[in-house]
């Protein structure tokens, strides 16, 4: 048990972690231009597919640092030339735009990669078992994105809110009109904001792909759970999406090594569960069944009793 | 509305002169509502290959869910990533209707059964509405995602309900006769689905034209306005939700009837995205615009599916076209000549149509640069196995030489370039237009 409970929380803090990579940028970018950024999830894929295609090339190591500068690069052009055209006809056509962007990457990436997994292999220098506890192996190349996460989020909040640029950027997402009267560019930043933020998204997809599997799948599995993140969290609080991603890896974690269905704790209750009807599946699905769905009720509940979300305050 | 009742009012003081206008201003809405009704009749008769008569009952299948979903995005600003679930659910009830109609052997034909569809979108419209319209915008559109998602997963995960993998199926030839119908012909289905279609129609842009439409329209504006009038956007984004599941609702249903199957891809990601790319691509500012995108969108879903296999990209690149460049949509598009011609400005409008023709060249060139680079791309990269050449256009392409690679690269910039030239010479055209009708309407 003791086991389960140390194995289920490293792995849920390290995928709450990758969630955060992302979503830490996702919110960013919504606090500044008001625009949910719906391929957020297809950068995160984008930087999977770079950095299996690169590390082909010139090995894992390079690949790490190159993918996420060229997504994040990309991130930037959409930006310039195609959010910042949108951007006058509303947030409805900035978030159609969005939209129609992570349509039209999963159909690239199927186009040049196949609609099949791409063999994105840990690379052999960290192939290894980090510790052993109890008598579980752990590997090391968990270890090693999980590092990685926390770094990044340690750099991030100190370039906020310890440096100048930091601070030009917090000043940004309140009062844009004064920054821009002080001569910064301001359009420049939201570019650059965007390209940072689809760059970390990059890293996720870079560390996360060897672990999981580098698919054409892996945007439209991953987006929606990404948005639950930040609405759970309240739209715009980088610490809600902090505390939401960690909450959702941690629950999602653990929900799948849970074997239990309703009818296993009505049994000692004396009570059968019924046999038939359209809905006799509810009685007997098990909890690591309904793992996937978890983030959605989450969603739906907080949404009833906190509709702001766990940190929002901001209400439209 | 209000003129009705002011009409009901004057009549016994006006009684003899009042019938005539009235007849006229029945003839006047009646009109194209019976024009639709004669090319609903009438275009299977034209179109009358086995195929056409599918796609047909697809299009008409599809104007139901696209005009549907505008009664949110387009009518009240509500921007919905998960309507397919009214959509889905509404086709899974129904057949699990017309399955317990044949095995109780009740008195229900199958032509009444999208009521059952009608009732079960409306009754999950009524359930998650009540959950999502709390919020508009951008959170509207997530928690629509959200739920979406829930249903689309708990739908692999009940299989008693949704049938699993494989779907539910039924024998829609298996209900009551009516009428000696049995609906085994594709043509029954067909002229079933464009009675509801045009049901549906009619009763969604008589919706638009009540108080609530216009309260719709007023929340979609200014929502802070509309509570000053009195009105509750919450309630207004309420009922347009669940109106909106009924409409999709009836969709689905129409749709298990023509498949005979449904699965639980019915109420994923894919038709969401599909419905809200139809009625955009379309515009969602008319109630015109979704009619065309649902038929342009079924149309291009049914050819190009055949001729490539990433027809879905060009799907994409179609709707970040509209979204960057004609954001009414093509109806947008349309009505923006309206005026010119209600103004008799038919030589500038010629004109105007002619550089249209002139820009369209450049147009075409850059649009098979670009798809002869994507397919070589495609080809290349995925299917290099099947051999060197591809053929496109009835033109056989060698991906492994350089000349088609060139080719295709000079055709897509040149195009370009020379499309970005011919852009003064429509917009001057439109201006001389523009100024040609205001410069009518004055005189008058």
């Amino acid at each position: 048990m003791l086991e389960l409970v140390t194995i289920s929380t490293l792995n849920g803090v390290l995928y709450g972690m990758l969630l955060f990579l992302m979503a830490s940028g996702l919110t960013l970018i919504f606090s500044m231009m008001g625009v949910l950024n719906f391929a957020h999830a297809s950068f995160y894929m984008l930087g999977a597919f770079f950095g299996f295609q690169i590390s082909q090339f010139v090995g894992f190591w390079p690949a790490f640092f190159i993918a996420p500068v060229l997504v994040g690069g990309i991130g930037a052009l959409v930006e310039r030339y195609g959010l910042r055209r949108v951007h006058k006809h509303g947030p409805v056509a900035e978030l159609l735009f969005t939209f129609g962007l992570a349509f039209v990457i999963v159909e690239i990436v199927q186009m040049i990669w196949g609609k099949g997994p791409a063999d994105y292999r840990v690379p052999p220098s960290l192939n290894f078992s980090a510790f052993t506890a109890f008598s579980t192996n752990y590997p090391a190349y968990k270890m090693f994105e999980l590092l990685t996460a926390i770094a990044i989020f340690a750099v991030l909040l100190m370039l906020l809110t310890r440096t100048r640029i930091g601070l030009i950027i917090q000043a940004s997402l309140t009062h844009p009109h004064m920054v821009a009267m002080l001569g910064h560019n301001v359009p420049r930043i939201f570019m650059l904001v965007f390209g940072v933020g689809t760059g970390l998204a990059a890293v996720a997809g870079v560390i996360a792909g060897p672990a999981l599997v580098t698919q054409s799948n892996m945007a439209g599995s991953l987006g929606p759970i990404l948005f639950v993140v930040v609405v759970v969290g309240g739209l715009g609080s980088l610490f809600g999406a902090f505390l939401a991603s960690l909450l959702i890896g941690l629950v999602q974690t653990f929900a799948v090594s849970v074997n239990l269905s309703i009818a296993d704790v009505l049994q000692p209750l004396g009570v059968a569960a019924p046999s038939g009807g359209a809905l006799f599946d509810i009685w007997n699905v098990t909890v690591a069944q309904i793992a996937p769905i978890i983030p959605y009720l989450l969603l739906v509940l907080i949404l009833i009793f906190r509709p702001t979300g766990l940190m929002g305050t901001r209400e439209q | 509305m209000s003129d009705v009742t002011t009409d009901t009012v004057q009549l016994p003081a006006a009684a003899s002169g009042a019938s005539a206008p009235r007849y006229a201003d029945a003839v006047r809405y009646a009109a194209p509502w019976i024009a639709v009704a004669v090319a609903f009749a009438v275009l299977p008769m034209i179109f009358s290959s086995g195929s056409a008569l599918t796609t047909l009952s697809l299009m008409g299948i599809m104007i139901v869910f696209a005009l549907s979903y505008n009664m949110l995005l387009g009518e009240t600003g509500l921007l919905s990533f998960g309507h397919a679930v009214y959509y889905g659910l509404g086709g899974f009830l129904a057949i699990h209707a017309m399955n317990t109609v044949i095995h109780d052997h009740l008195p229900l034909p199958l032509f009444l059964i999208p009521l059952v569809g009608a009732f079960s979108g409306l009754l999950f419209g009524i359930i998650f509405g009540s959950v999502s319209t709390r919020r508009a915008g951008v959170a509207f559109a997530m928690i629509s995602l959200g739920l979406g998602e829930l249903v689309a997963s708990s739908s692999l995960i009940l299989r008693g309900f949704f049938g699993g993998e494989e779907g539910v199926s039924t024998n829609r030839t298996k209900l009551l006769h009516v009428f000696g119908l049995n609906f085994g012909p594709q043509i029954q289905v067909y002229y079933l689905i464009a009675f509801w279609c045009l049901v549906c129609m009619i009763a969604m842009f008589a919706i638009r034209r009540t108080p609530f439409g216009r309260m719709c329209n007023a929340v979609r504006e200014n929502a802070e306005r509309a509570q000053f009038v009195g009105y509750n956007p919450q309630v207004v984004r309420f009922m347009a939700f669940a109106l909106a599941g009924l409409f999709a609702g009836v969709a689905g249903a129409l749709a298990a009837i023509n498949f005979e199957l449904v699965n639980s891809s019915m109420v994923g990601a894919e038709p969401s995205g599909l419905v809200l790319l139809a009625a955009f691509v379309g515009g969602i500012g008319n109630f015109i615009g979704p009619v065309i995108g649902a038929i342009i969108v079924t149309w291009l879903e049914v050819t190009l599916s055949d001729m490539t296999d990433i027809w879905q990209l060009y799907f994409g690149l179609l709707f970040i076209g509209v979204v960057m460049f004609a954001p009414s949509g093509i109806a947008g598009l349309l009505m923006m000549h309206v005026p010119l011609w209600r103004a008799r400005a038919y030589r500038p409008l010629s004109r105007l149509v002619l550089t249209y023709l002139i820009a369209l060249v450049p147009a075409l060139a850059t649009l098979a640069g670009l798809i002869a680079v994507i397919e070589m791309i495609y080809h290349r990269s995925v299917k290099a196995s099947d051999g060197a050449t591809i053929s496109l256009f009835h033109v056989t392409l060698d991906t492994t030489s350089v000349v088609p690679w060139i080719a295709a690269i000079v055709l897509l910039i040149g195009g370009f370039l020379l499309f970005r030239r011919t852009w003064p010479v429509v917009g001057a055209a439109w201006h001389d237009a523009i100024m040609y009708a205001q410069g009518a309407g004055k005189k008058k």
